[in-house]
């Protein structure tokens, strides 16, 4: 045992890294995928409705594909966390999965649809849904999830609805909502584009509101994030993140005051870095909080060298044929 | 009922097999499709012919319906091992999570990223790149059978580790991945989808020869695929003959009840053929049978006396072996049925087509030959169904063949909640099933769009022009 434990240490570290990258990618670009979803409830007309479905057409598959990435590199980099964590949070997964579902079908059949509105509610609602059930576990994460002495889970079913869960699960969907009209800014022109330059304001302020709260609450409530932020040297990473926080939230209301088309969505996704890497300094060294390490949880040394061999070489190239694909259908959707 | 709707390991059970079924419906035909774009768009490339493009663009209609509801469906079967069978994923993560790993970073993305250009992008990158990306979806949809067969057929034969207190370690990833099993059962699926795809095409075409719809346009098609199928269908039936060997090396339980087998046939006798049985499991026996006399000896081993005797269930204690012999026995027969009946098919059409039969003023006369098309055209699923229910049934009571049995796999949740899950899962999929027939049926109704003209594609840098999504126009629709 003794003369791995560098590599130990070192894979589980660097699977936790990828799979934080997997999890961001997605939560940045599901993100304003389920944001323009959830938006489309709110949307008046049928022709507004077709415009930001339009806005979708090509990217939504990719977007979720990141998802089921990160759920194969997570099953085997870490199959007790994969285990544990679906186990216990079943009813949000579920909720997620249906709402998942419920959208990508809404795709195809509106396309072929005479009457459209019933799969512009199913789309609207199945964002909704899935944003809520990621909401739901991202609350878990703040609240812990009940383990025996392997690991495995020990609470019960219900553990993951809590008055703090609900409120962290609203603050993810007005973070999506927030990401997607930034999006639409980008991408629409005109009356639409002006809606959207409001309901990012709005949802700059919710989102700003829940995450003051979570950010209060969490050092209250948790044994682990208190114990992890008040050492040092983190100390300084934690006093330093709402401080850049406050301004980047700063730089994007001042960009939707002076009708920025393209920066509100670059200030939005560097708010959501920036709480992606708060996120990971309080959970890390753990995959399943409170008590569950990555080393604990991590698949055999051999395992973790064999997928970063063939998933290593290939994040970049899948980058790559991302990025061209977003740069092919660059441009505004037009409706004349 | 009772009992069984307290029963977490048969619920979960039930809907992973549920959920599997259902999703295998729709990547079976993009998979194969797929294959088919690729050749259709490279005729339209090589030849310019209008007609051509045509086809690359209907088809593809039908084509991103199918891909839709299989990302969707495809969702809960990534989660499904963690939130059903934790206890499974944890012991064999090692290697079975690589796997999955490997199938989403490699398939999927490629995939779902290029088919994007590959819909809309006619107008918006030049034709080699939309050749490009024609291929790279085929490719990664046909990659992503094979991990997902590599996956299975390791469940069936696990190779390349061993099993320590419960829990598998690898010793050798490649052999793990290439288990005795991979081979063949990745060519049997990589030629079902396509073989399923080819006979859906097909019996959509001959629908709308038969019924007047645009006949010419629709003889073209049907004839690509009779080139291409010529060569599958029998194929398909040479590998499944290799894959049923295989079978009754590795896991002789398996094709005991594939046979409905009860009693030893032990070596130098001949082997009987049944060919209808009422399997009972409780009374060890067919409670009534008709076999062909010495014919099994023949499927096995070419010969009238076996050389290697073939156990009967009752070798193996009842908790060793597959019980629902009958759906096993019967599924068998099913998928070998349609397997046969398509090379028949295939080959009276193609006998057909050598005499001329084909031609453009005579194939509306061949009503008979395209009748049977059109009945051929869903029995692909149903083989590839069953194929796998004798695949996976057959493979019980064990997860991992032989080392990990399916009931101290299934995670130990309250039946209630993987009952919720199994009622709204299997209620959102009965209706998309139905709406997906609906609007398929309106897409192929419609017809093909024979005025579309081919795609302006003077001047695109390889980054794309910067023309305008256009509002409930696909942007590669756009006109002048």
């Amino acid at each position: 045992m003794q003369p791995l434990e560098p590599l130990q240490q070192f894979l589980p570290q660097v699977w936790f890294f990828i799979l934080g990258l997997f999890l961001f990618l997605y939560v940045l670009l599901d993100g304003f995928d389920l944001g323009v979803g959830i938006l489309s409830l709110t949307a008046k007309s049928e022709e507004r409705r077709s415009i930001l479905m339009t806005s979708l057409g090509n990217v939504w598959d990719a977007n979720e594909t990141w998802l089921i990435l990160m759920g194969g590199s997570l099953f085997g980099a870490f199959p007790l966390a994969y285990a544990t964590i679906l186990n216990a949070l079943y009813l949000p997964a579920v909720i997620m999965v249906v709402g998942l579902i419920l959208r990508a079908v809404s795709f195809e059949f509106r396309e072929n649809a005479e009457r459209k509105l019933i799969w512009n509610i199913t789309f609207g609602v199945g964002s909704f849904l899935a944003a809520l059930g990621q909401g739901f576990a991202l609350g878990s994460v703040f609240e812990g999830i009940t383990v025996d002495a392997q690991g495995h889970f020990a609470g019960s079913m219900w553990d993951w609805l809590t008055w703090r869960s609900i409120i962290v699960a609203l603050t993810l969907v007005q973070g999506y909502v927030l990401i997607g009209s930034t999006y639409l800014i980008l991408k629409t022109s005109g009356e639409l584009q002006n809606t959207h330059y409001k309901t990012a304001a709005i949802a700059t302020w919710t989102t700003l509101a829940g995450a003051i709260f979570i950010t209060v609450t969490t050092p209250a409530f948790s044994e682990q994030a208190r114990s992890q932020l008040f050492t040092a040297p983190l100390v300084y990473v934690f006093a330093a993140i709402p401080i850049l926080g406050l301004g980047l939230i700063f730089l994007l209301l001042r960009s939707l005051y002076r009708r920025e088309e393209q920066t509100p969505i670059i200030w939005t996704f560097l708010v959501f870095s920036l709480s992606f890497i708060g996120l990971g300094f309080i959970i890390f060294p753990n995959i399943i909080p409170p008590s569950i390490t990555i080393y604990q949880a991590a698949a055999a040394p051999s395992s973790l060298v064999f997928m970063l061999t063939f998933i290593g070489f290939l994040i970049p190239v899948v980058l790559f044929y991302n990025i061209y694909n977003y740069l092919v259908f660059r441009g505004k959707i037009v409706t004349d | 009922m009772q009992d069984f709707l307290s029963n977490t390991v048969a619920l979960s059970r039930l809907q992973f097999a549920l959920t599997a079924i259902f999703h295998m419906l729709w990547p079976v035909l993009t998979t194969g499709m797929g294959i088919y774009l690729v050749i259709i768009e490279g005729l339209w490339l090589k030849t310019r012919n209008i007609d051509y493009y045509h086809h690359a663009r209907f088809w593809a209609k039908l084509y991103v319906l199918n891909f839709g509801i299989g990302v969707a469906t495809g969702l809960p079967m990534a989660f499904q091992f963690g939130l059903n069978w934790a206890p499974f994923s944890e012991s064999v993560g090692d290697f079975f999570g690589t796997v999955l790993g490997f199938e989403g970073t490699m398939a999927f993305m490629l995939e779902a990223s290029f088919l994007g250009i590959m819909l809309f992008g006619w107008e918006r990158v030049p034709p080699i790149i939309h050749y490009i990306a024609t291929i790279l979806v085929a490719f990664g949809a046909n990659l992503s059978t094979f991990w997902i067969l590599s996956a299975n057929s390791w469940l069936q034969t696990p190779a390349g580790g061993i099993f320590v207190d419960g829990k598998f370690v690898v010793q050798d990833y490649f052999a793990a991945i290439a288990n005795p099993f991979m081979v063949n059962s990745f060519l049997h699926m990589f030629f079902a989808t396509f073989e399923t795809s080819l006979f859906v095409i097909g019996g959509i075409s001959a629908w709308c020869i038969l019924t007047g719809r645009q006949p010419q346009f629709f003889a073209q098609s049907l004839k690509v695929i009779l080139a291409v199928a010529i060569a599958v269908a029998p194929m398909q039936i040479f590998i499944g003959h290799l894959s049923a060997e295989q079978v009754s090396v590795h896991q002789p339980a398996k094709l005991a009840a594939m046979e409905a087998l009860w009693e030893n046939v032990p070596a130098n006798t001949p082997a009987p053929w049944s060919v209808v049985a009422l399997p009972n499991d409780k009374a060890e026996k067919n409670d009534w049978e008709f076999s062909i006399p010495g014919a099994l000896s023949y499927i096995l081993e070419l010969k009238p006396r076996l050389d290697q005797p073939i156990q009967g269930l009752k070798e193996w204690e009842p908790r060793d072996r597959p019980h629902m012999v009958g759906l096993i026995y019967y599924s068998f027969r099913i998928m070998v049925a349609i397997g046969l009946f398509f090379a028949a098919l295939m080959a009276v059409t193609t006998l057909q087509w050598l005499r001329g039969k084909l031609q453009v003023d005579q194939i509306t006369q061949q009503r008979w030959l395209l009748r049977a098309w059109v009945f051929a055209a869903p029995l692909g699923y149903l083989a590839v169904e069953t194929g796998w229910i004798v695949r996976c049934v057959g493979r019980q009571p064990w997860i991992v063949y032989g080392e990990l049995r399916t009931v101290e796999s299934a995670s130990n949740l309250p039946p209630g909640e993987v009952l919720f899950s199994l009622v709204g899962l299997s209620t959102m999929y009965i209706v998309f099933l139905f709406t997906t027939l609906y609007f398929g049926s309106r897409i192929v109704r419609n017809g093909p769009d024979l005025t579309l003209p081919a795609p302006r594609n003077t001047e695109i840098a390889f980054l794309g022009s910067n023309i305008s999504h256009e509002l409930n126009r696909r942007p590669a629709d756009i006109k002048e």
